[in-house]
């Protein structure tokens, strides 16, 4: 209809716009496909330097097919630079640390979101001013406060400072989200007589769930992520033990440097990325969603 | 019904608040406390004023510092954002119809990747990618006849790099938020204009941009968050953390240095009260400016 409308209308009109967008199409497609071969290029470059001999890194052409695919560089990224370690390391504190912020956050968040008591306001903006400041200003004096506590590089310390600093986020986004569900079912389990902490397990968190998923999409990114806070906390003796996936890849690009040796920082460097790919393949939708979230909100 | 009300309620905050306050709260308090004294981190805290907001104030990697920082506070929203928009325009409305060119989900995909890259990683890759040395990609890639680009160890040219990485990382995320945006803008919008005769710059800048203002309000505030935190970056990516001679130093790669490896907690705590305050006016112009009344 709007097309008959506009041809009727403006037939001379028609055609200008017709080649406009023609070469628009073509430019947009050029444009696009550039940023795509950007966007790529480097990951698909790290993938075939995985394979090659440090001489062939320095000798041939960086998107020539490496000679030979052997798993030599893999094998010793995951014993000798330990990377199998670092990632088991960074799944360990992310499973424990996004899991206690979503239960915590959610709790606080339903309180602060559907009862009236005093200093509920207080505590609230309390929790969301903490989105105002940034973590870099806090990291000296935390630092100590986890060393008198005993907790400078220890799983314990980087988990809890992990759950408290996502805490502000994930309590402002919840909070809103349990306001905006409806009051009546919550009245009706209240007559039906379950107490509250019943209502919070098996009525209010199922209703909250596709919020609930994207933010607990947001923690495991953001946690997964996480570089100042480990190098912060995870140092000391014997630290290299406990060192989470970024620190872990930072420390092997330095050693890499020391000996000009690349092939095995590139071999770990893949490992890290192929199953960020793998996942992302899988819940592309639900990552895209859950990291926009917060921006939408 | 309003039995057992108090005990729940503190039941469910005890644990959550009690260790936002001891982690975080305690933390950023100490900050303005500790910006205060001399201490080292270690032994008895002494009080000694502003003495060390006086040092700040003659230190000049301190100044070059900000200076960096505003540097990429204003170069990183405004790169990204543009980027971004024009993409997220073109995947949206370029292909003609006011539909999206074709594979538009293909170059969303890619694009929003980095986006959930490490950027500690990211740092490690471009460290590579920009290398001095024929084993860098792009040095790799350039012809054999070339002498070597130094990227990062030109002191010219290495924040920039520091900043094209940022870009490269952030783009993807705000085409896929704005793309978001411009998918809620009603078709009968365009349809009317465009009869009107407008052509599709007149769309973009007349439509699409103020319909789409708080979002990229919201970007502008991210991409500045962004900005005064390329600690990762930085710290793996520039030469001699910082340098070449200070050419990449930003606020947080000196907090970092002082309160970790020269010993200067009560100096740190003075360069994040610095931070803080940086942070801050930067909010408050932001709101400012971008103030607008809803359309």
């Amino acid at each position: 209809m709007t097309t008959e409308t506009l041809a009727t209308a403006v037939p001379d009109k028609k055609t200008t716009v017709r080649r406009e967008i023609n070469a628009l199409t073509g430019l947009a497609h050029l444009a696009l496909l550039a940023w795509a071969i950007a966007t790529a290029g480097p990951l698909i470059w790290v993938m075939l330097a995985s394979f090659k001999s440090n001489t062939e890194i320095f000798l041939g052409k960086p998107f020539a097919l490496p000679q030979t695919f052997s798993l030599d560089t893999y094998f010793r990224a995951w014993t000798e630079a330990h990377i199998g370690l670092y990632f088991l390391n960074s799944i360990f504190v992310v499973t424990i640390s996004t899991a206690c912020t979503m239960l915590l956050g959610a709790m606080a968040a339903y309180v602060l979101a559907r009862y009236q008591f005093r200093g509920n306001r207080f505590l609230y903006y309390l929790f969301v001013s903490g989105l105002a400041f940034p973590t870099f200003m806090a990291i000296t004096p935390l630092f100590f406060i986890l060393k008198n506590l005993g907790l400078i590089n220890t799983f314990t310390g980087l988990i809890l400072v992990y759950i408290s600093y996502s805490l502000p986020f994930t309590v402002f986004f919840l909070a809103a989200f349990f306001k905006s569900l409806p009051h009546e079912i919550d009245e009706a389990a209240t007559m039906d007589g379950a107490s509250h902490t019943r209502k919070f397990f098996q009525i209010m968190m199922p209703m909250a769930k596709s919020g609930l998923i994207s933010i607990t999409i947001f923690n495991i990114v953001g946690q997964w992520n996480q570089y100042l806070l480990p190098v912060a906390i995870m140092q000391g003796a014997g630290a290299d033990s406990k060192w989470v996936l970024t620190q872990g890849i930072a420390n092997i690009s330095v050693q890499a440097g020391y000996h000009a040796e690349w092939s095995t920082l590139f071999a770990a460097l893949t490992l890290s990325i192929i199953p960020m790919i793998a996942v992302y393949a899988l819940f592309q939708r639900q990552i895209q969603a859950g990291l926009t979230a917060g921006a939408v909100k | 019904m309003r039995h057992g009300k108090y005990p729940f309620i503190i039941g469910f905050l005890a644990v959550p608040v009690a260790l936002y306050v001891t982690f975080v709260v305690a933390a950023y308090i100490q900050t303005f406390q500790l910006a205060f004294t001399n201490w080292s981190g270690l032994g008895a805290i002494e009080y000694i004023g502003f003495d060390n907001f006086v040092k700040l104030w003659n230190d000049d990697l301190f100044w070059r510092s900000v200076g960096h920082n505003l540097y990429l506070l204003i170069l990183l929203p405004i790169i990204t954002i543009a980027i971004a928009l024009v993409f997220a325009f073109l995947l949206n409305v370029g292909g003609g119809r006011n539909r999206g060119v074709w594979g538009s989900t293909g170059y969303r995909v890619i694009f929003f990747f980095p986006q959930l890259m490490a950027l500690a990683i990211v740092a490690v890759i471009f460290g590579r990618v920009f290398s001095t040395d024929e084993s860098g990609m792009l040095n790799g890639l350039f012809p054999d006849s070339w002498s070597p680009w130094l990227f990062l160890a030109d002191e010219r040219w290495a924040l920039t790099c520091i900043l094209a990485v940022a870009v490269w990382q952030a783009v993807g995320f705000y085409v896929v938020l704005f793309s978001a945006g411009m998918g809620s803008i009603e078709q009968d919008i365009y349809e009317a204009a465009e009869l009107d005769g407008a052509n599709r710059i007149t769309l973009f800048f007349r439509i699409t941009i103020p319909l789409l203002w708080n979002t990229l309000q919201v970007a502008w505030v991210y991409l500045g968050i962004a900005a005064f935190d390329c600690f990762a970056l930085i710290n793996i990516m520039s030469v001699d953390r910082g340098g070449p001679d200070g050419a990449t130093s930003v606020l947080a790669m000196l907090i970092y240095r002082n309160a970790f490896e020269y010993s200067q907690a009560g100096y740190a705590s003075a360069l994040g009260v610095a931070l803080f305050f940086l942070t801050l006016t930067f909010a408050a112009l932001t709101l400012r400016v971008t103030r607008r009344d809803a359309v």
